[in-house]
């Protein structure tokens, strides 16, 4: 065994050169396209480690997931989860690994919570009775002791996806996978999910946990290590401060204004020294948030405000978020990478 | 330790078939009481329609019988074709699937869970039918051997749900055509099981054909069974089709076993475990 092998197979999760290429078959006669969902993604995560997949819908966090909980073959590459291999030896991977899905709606709709919570626990061979226990506990944990007997169908959404995240957490796995947990759910729900999973890693400290998100403040708030990921490529990987540290010299500005006109966001944007631009309508004006070389650029963006009779009504400098080096490193807002927002 | 993981699969397998077992037997019959209307009232509707039929036409009162026992058994097709084949499609569809697979058990004791579910909800469902037949039309059984009817009713149901846990590994590859598909195969499978009539009414040949549907002789060697007459309108001998339903059942469950891994392999290849568009 080389040592860089070892390496491999010490940590939590470990991929190298890890591929996957979906063929897609737009008309049932037709060639099948190929699209590339993940290119060459090299990852290490240790044990222990809280880490987070930070990218737009589409970027192949999806992927990544279900290539690791061992649902889907890479195409190329290597992926180890607790140093197995997800090809050679899956099933020695998943008796220690559980995945939950934001917005699932897994279990049966007629079976209650403990029902539902214990019917899973059954397929990772839990004795009965401790499982009841532990779902007693964890449920108590999420604020949902009164909902045991109540029928999943007619749990809240919010309930639901609490509930699911119980399933995850409740076979007690050595690392979980966590996609999107907090999708859908209310500011409430979200955090009570958020301290939940903190509190379940402090817990142990062999416990792993990877976690997609395109909440930034999400990241940013959880993960002890952030990869950032686009078009199924890993731009960045290291601590979220660090990620930040990287925008130091830049200087991040919001200003509310008045509102703007048909062409007007095309002249901040030609503006020597502004490396993003990104413009929203508010309640009866626009909120512009730029990105600068230095602050040395900031008078000529209001001078251009003011050549342009837009009335500055607040300006702001901000710390820069996870958010700004994603905009560093794609060149374009995670919204404007979905096609959610005008810029 | 590898020895003590191989020694534990049979208990996992065990603890799964009762897990996925349980919402059918349990949740379903308690708290979803619309089975008594759907899978009792509206069958005996079509029942009667024959026995009306049969009567009408001064058929030997024996065709009411088998009407009513046809009647019975659809309702064992009707949860094999909607509650196993199609069933992995809609288990894509909520999540479930992919948490499934997941997990350090084997799928095959997730659809024989399925199975023995399914086939346990259906049974009190069948015996519903036969009892309102016997109420309503006054139908007389009058039973050969119970223990010969035992083996032809567990031997059709073992056939019978091994072509569904077959089936429910093909129907994984199709989505949302599954569902097509399942709706292509309910009426002639009525017709070719010979519900409500003799399977001998067909020709011999259509009628070894239709063998390859467990319901068939199944149904044909139960009503053989508990009818005096049953013999003379038979398809084949008992213990002819006794052995037909052995070979099938044996088939049928082996098959859904090497078409499972299979479908299970390919499908991690393809990417069609949890894609809905695959």
């Amino acid at each position: 065994m080389t040592a860089g092998q070892a390496d491999m197979e010490s940590q939590a999760i470990s991929t190298e050169e890890l591929g996957r290429v979906y063929k897609i078959r737009e008309h049932k006669k037709g060639e099948p396209k190929e699209r590339v969902a993940l290119k060459d993604v090299n990852l290490q995560v240790g044990r222990g480690e809280l880490f987070g997949l930070l990218g737009p819908n589409g970027a192949g966090k999806t992927t990544l997931i279900k290539i690791l909980t061992t649902l889907l073959a890479p195409s190329s590459g290597r992926a180890l989860v607790a140093g197995h291999d997800v090809i050679g030896e899956p099933e020695r991977i998943r008796p220690l690994i559980n995945m939950v899905s934001g917005g699932e709606s897994s279990g049966y709709g007629l079976l209650t919570v403990r029902e539902n919570l214990w019917m899973f626990s059954q397929f990772y061979g839990m004795p009965s009775r401790q499982a009841n226990e532990r779902i007693r506990q964890l449920l108590e944990v999420v604020g949902l002791a009164d909902r045991l007997n109540t029928k999943t169908a007619d749990l809240s959404t919010g309930m639901r996806q609490k509930v699911n995240v119980v399933r995850g957490f409740l076979t007690d796995p050595t690392v979980i996978f966590l996609d999107e947990p907090t999708l859908g759910l209310d500011v409430g729900a979200a955090r009570d999910v958020r301290s939940f999973i903190r509190s379940w890693m402090q817990e142990r400290p062999d416990r792993t946990v990877m976690l997609t998100t395109h909440y930034m403040v999400e990241a940013d708030d959880l993960c002890d290590r952030v990869a950032i990921i686009n078009l199924g490529k890993v731009l960045a990987c290291d601590t979220p401060a660090s990620l930040k540290r990287q925008l130091q010299k830049e200087a991040i500005f919001k200003l509310e204004v008045s509102p703007l006109d048909g062409n007007q966001p095309e002249v901040f944007r030609q503006i020597q020294g502004v490396k993003h631009f990104q413009h929203r309508a508010v309640d009866g004006g626009a909120s512009l948030e730029f990105i600068l070389e230095n602050e040395d650029v900031l008078p000529a963006v209001v001078g251009q405000l003011t050549k342009n009779d837009i009335h500055l009504r607040n300006l702001e400098k901000r710390e820069p978020t996870l958010e700004d080096v994603f905009v560093k490193l794609v060149g374009r807002s995670m919204e404007e990478v979905e096609g959610g927002a005008s810029s | 330790m590898e020895r003590a993981a191989n020694l534990a699969q049979p208990r996992l397998f065990i603890k799964t078939v009762i897990a996925r077992a349980y919402p059918r037997v349990v949740a379903q019959h308690r708290r979803e009481r619309s089975w008594l209307l759907f899978e009792v009232i509206l069958p005996m509707l079509a029942v009667s329609a024959y026995v009306f039929i049969y009567r009408a036409i001064g058929a030997p009162e024996a065709f009411v019988g088998f009407v009513v026992m046809g009647g019975a058994m659809t309702a064992f097709w009707m949860n094999v074709l909607w509650g196993m084949s199609s069933q992995f499609f809609w288990e894509k569809e909520t999540g479930n699937l992919a948490l499934y697979t997941i997990a350090p058990t084997s799928i095959m004791a997730i659809l024989l869970g399925m199975a023995l579910g399914g086939m346990t909800a259906t049974l009190l469902r069948a015996l519903a039918i036969v009892l309102l037949g016997i109420l309503i039309f006054n139908v007389q059984f009058s039973v050969a051997s119970f223990g010969l009817l035992f083996l032809t009713f567990t031997l059709t149901m073992v056939a019978l749900y091994g072509m569904g846990m077959m089936t429910a590994s093909l129907f994984l590859l199709l989505n949302r055509e599954a569902w097509h598909l399942a709706n292509l195969a309910q009426e002639p499978v009525y017709l070719l099981s010979g519900f409500y009539f003799p399977l001998r009414s067909f020709n011999f040949w259509v009628a070894l054909g239709a063998s390859i549907i467990p319901m068939s002789l199944g149904l044909d060697a139960m009503r053989q069974l508990v009818f005096p007459v049953g013999a003379s309108l038979g398809f084949l001998s008992v213990p002819v089709e006794l052995a037909v339903l052995a070979g099938l059942s044996a088939g049928f469950v082996i098959g859904a076993h090497y078409l499972l891994a299979y479908m299970e392999r390919m499908s991690i290849r393809e990417g069609r475990l949890t894609d809905r568009t695959r």
